[in-house]
């Protein structure tokens, strides 16, 4: 199948140096400490952090620094085939793992002992990237929740079809079954901090996409930091200072 | 959410400090280099698609498996392969009973998507019938021990698996031509699966404030360790799979660096794989010449075992050779096989023939599987012993392999290549009752000669 017509444009109309529409609003679920949505073209993460608060479980407590949990799921709703999904697969589990441990990895756990931050986040529309949109919420609401980070997280994913890096994959080119690279970064630090990646890609393409995917997730990094900017102008300005 | 907490063990204020200062100097708490894998051993069942993997002391088998089973609607025409993992918890005390943990579900899935995205099993010649029957492979993965790095260890062992696991042989028939014959492997010598490259995942740990890095982290590094990277990559220098589930950031360089290394590493660790897998499959045709019952040494006469004694000592004389010319690798492979069955005498000389010459392989050649099936089926339902009987009358009927017959082995092999077939049932029922059965044996045959 062709991914990439000769005019050089994608299925969905995009070159394949371009992200899709990013959109996303502060402060959505109103008991959270911190909530956020999240939109990368047609997919919408929404997600909510809770904490830093008594840790539940008092066995799982740590006591030189905050326990983070985190919960993914889709909803039923959010793939083309509606359908029953179990709670708790495998895909979901294991990336429930993967943002916590990219979440943990920014933020200053030490500063919160004998505590517990928990990260919910949840899939309402599923179109690629869905790891990706999920980190950027979470980073997001955490930033929302007011607890203290190294540096935001934003993630992005590059792909490579047609013999041509793409960046920010939609399902359909997400399903090609070609490599897909996710890549979290810290982006002030400029370390990777997450990266994933299947399929089979030689080494030196596979440094392109890995760039392409780092390109793409500084540009998100520039959205996010806009947002929160202007978002604390406007707390500042309901406080009338 | 998780019990990941409830019994992790963990490391003492002094013990992280030991590990992260022994690094500044390049050390490691176990004498290795930064970029030294530990000692691997790859050992194999006596069954097909059986492996066990010893890297350092972490401990794993593997065990693949297939069945045939309706394929996915979107794929009609393609086989599926899964992985499972069993985290015993006597391997490690964080391990516990119940729902599988995060971390033997990130395993699965790290080294699901080695093998499936990058298509190293070829799932479309497990297709059956389109839509209908496709083979479905069952990777099962077992840790007996945990001492670190688990998923280059799982990995190993799952390739060593598949690389050695058969699946029978089947075909259609009916009387509309849909329905599916399985041949037993009895009858029909069943099919090596297809792989195409062997993805090899190579681990890296991230130590300290300035982020080290360690290959092959034991479990030590990996209670201290800030971030971990998972490479699969193949011999060829392609990136099959990259986890690297947060943690520590670390430079792109440092990252390009490590897949660098690590494609180094997979050529070396491919090697020792296809080596192990090597003496494994000479090993398994010299035991399918050798497959015969303790009740055919009553009929052999004398001198054509003594013969081949003395042939065994030669081949293993010249595997000593061998394996004194291979000591030289710095990741020893020892390449063993369980033989828990056959009498010591069988085991002896089964053992000796490890790396022989490839031109003993007469089954192949030797026997006609459609001769043989019709044979067989003539036969019927007879006790063994009267099948042997027979066979021993077939035996000038038998003379159509040349090699076979200019060895001076000649007679004893080619029935057993005829009578083994038969006897495997019987064999293994022998297993199980090994000890006891031996001492009736010679009971009997002591009454025998009285």
């Amino acid at each position: 199948m062709e991914y990439v017509n000769p005019e050089g444009l994608r299925l969905d109309g995009r070159r394949p140096l371009e992200m899709r529409q990013l959109r996303a609003e502060i402060g959505v679920v109103s008991r959270a400490d911190g909530s956020a949505v999240f939109e990368m073209g047609n997919t919408k993460v929404i997600a909510a952090v809770y904490g830093p608060r008594e840790v539940q479980n008092k066995s799982q407590q740590i006591n030189d620094q905050a326990v983070v949990r985190c919960e993914y799921s889709m909803a039923n709703f959010s793939t083309g085939d509606r359908m029953r999904k179990p709670k708790h697969d495998r895909r979901s589990t294991e990336i429930s793992l993967v943002i916590r441990q990219t979440m943990e990895a920014c933020i200053l756990t030490h500063l919160m002992p004998r505590s517990q931050i928990d990260i919910f986040v949840q899939v309402l529309q599923a179109d690629g990237g869905t790891r990706s949109a999920c980190i950027n919420a979470a980073t997001l609401a955490l930033a929302d929740a007011g607890i203290p980070m190294r540096d935001l997280v934003t993630s992005c994913a590059a792909g490579y079809l047609n013999s041509t890096p793409l960046l920010d994959l939609n399902y359909v080119e997400d399903s090609a079954g070609g490599p897909d690279v996710t890549v979290g970064i810290l982006p002030k630090l400029d370390k990777v901090t997450l990266l994933q990646m299947d399929a089979k890609l030689p080494m030196d393409t596979f440094e392109t996409v890995m760039q392409l995917a780092i390109e793409g997730c500084k540009a998100v990094a520039n959205y996010i930091r806009e947002l929160l900017l202007e978002n604390t102008k406007q707390l500042e300005f309901r406080r009338g200072v | 959410m998780e019990q990941r907490l409830a019994n992790t063990w963990r490391l003492t204020v002094n013990e992280k400090k030991f590990i992260e200062t022994a690094l500044h100097s390049d050390l490691r708490v176990d004498g290795r280099r930064p970029f030294d894998f530990r000692e691997l051993t790859v050992k194999f069942g006596r069954e097909d698609g059986s492996s066990e993997v010893q890297l350092g002391m972490t401990h794993v088998m593997g065990f693949v498996s297939c069945q045939l089973v309706q394929p996915y609607r979107d794929r009609p025409n393609e086989g599926t392969l899964s992985v499972f993992t069993e985290f015993s918890p006597m391997a490690d005390p964080s391990f516990e009973v119940g729902r599988p943990a995060e971390s033997a579900v990130e395993l699965g899935r790290v080294i699901d998507r080695g093998l499936r995205e990058s298509r190293a099993v070829d799932t479309e010649s497990l297709c059956v019938v389109s839509g209908k029957f496709v083979w479905s492979i069952r990777i099962d993965l077992h840790i007996i021990d945990n001492c670190g790095n688990l998923v280059d260890a799982a990995n190993i062992a799952a390739l060593a698996a598949l690389l050695t696991s058969r699946r029978p042989e089947c075909s259609l028939g009916g009387e509309d031509g849909q329905e599916v014959i399985v041949h037993p492997p009895e009858v029909r010598e069943p099919l090596p699966l297809i792989i195409h490259h062997l993805p090899i995942a190579v681990t890296f740990a991230f130590i300290g404030d300035e982020n080290r890095v360690v290959i092959d982290p034991t479990h030590f590094e990996e209670g201290v360790m800030g971030g971990r990277l998972t490479a699969t990559l193949n011999a060829n220098g392609d990136v099959c799979a990259i986890q690297k589930a947060g943690g520590d950031g670390v430079m792109q360089s440092v990252i390009m660096q490590c897949l660098r290394i690590a494609s180094v590493k997979a050529a070396d660790i491919t090697a020792k794989i296809k080596k192990a897998v090597d003496s494994y499959n000479t090993e398994r045709t010299l035991r399918k010449i050798k497959r015969q019952p303790a009740s055919v040494a009553v009929h052999v006469s004398e001198p054509s075992q003594t013969e081949v004694k003395e042939l065994s000592k030669k081949h293993k004389e010249k595997s000593m050779l061998k394996s004194e010319e291979s000591q030289s690798d710095d990741m020893e492979i020892e390449t063993q096989f369980s033989e828990h069955d056959g009498t010591t005498r069988r085991d002896s000389s089964s053992k000796s023939f490890v790396g022989g010459p490839s031109s003993w392989d007469p089954y192949s050649k030797g026997v006609d599987f459609d001769e043989l099936q019709a044979s067989l089926a003539s036969r019927g339902e007879v006790m063994p012993v009267e099948k042997l009987e027979k066979s021993r009358h077939d035996k000038p009927y038998e003379g159509e392999s040349p090699n076979l017959l200019a060895d001076s082995a000649a007679p004893l092999l080619a029935e057993t290549t005829e009578t083994g077939v038969e006897i495997k049932r019987e064999k293994t029922l022998k297993d199980a009752v090994k000890p006891k059965h031996k001492r009736k044996k010679k009971a009997s045959s002591n009454t025998d000669a009285s």
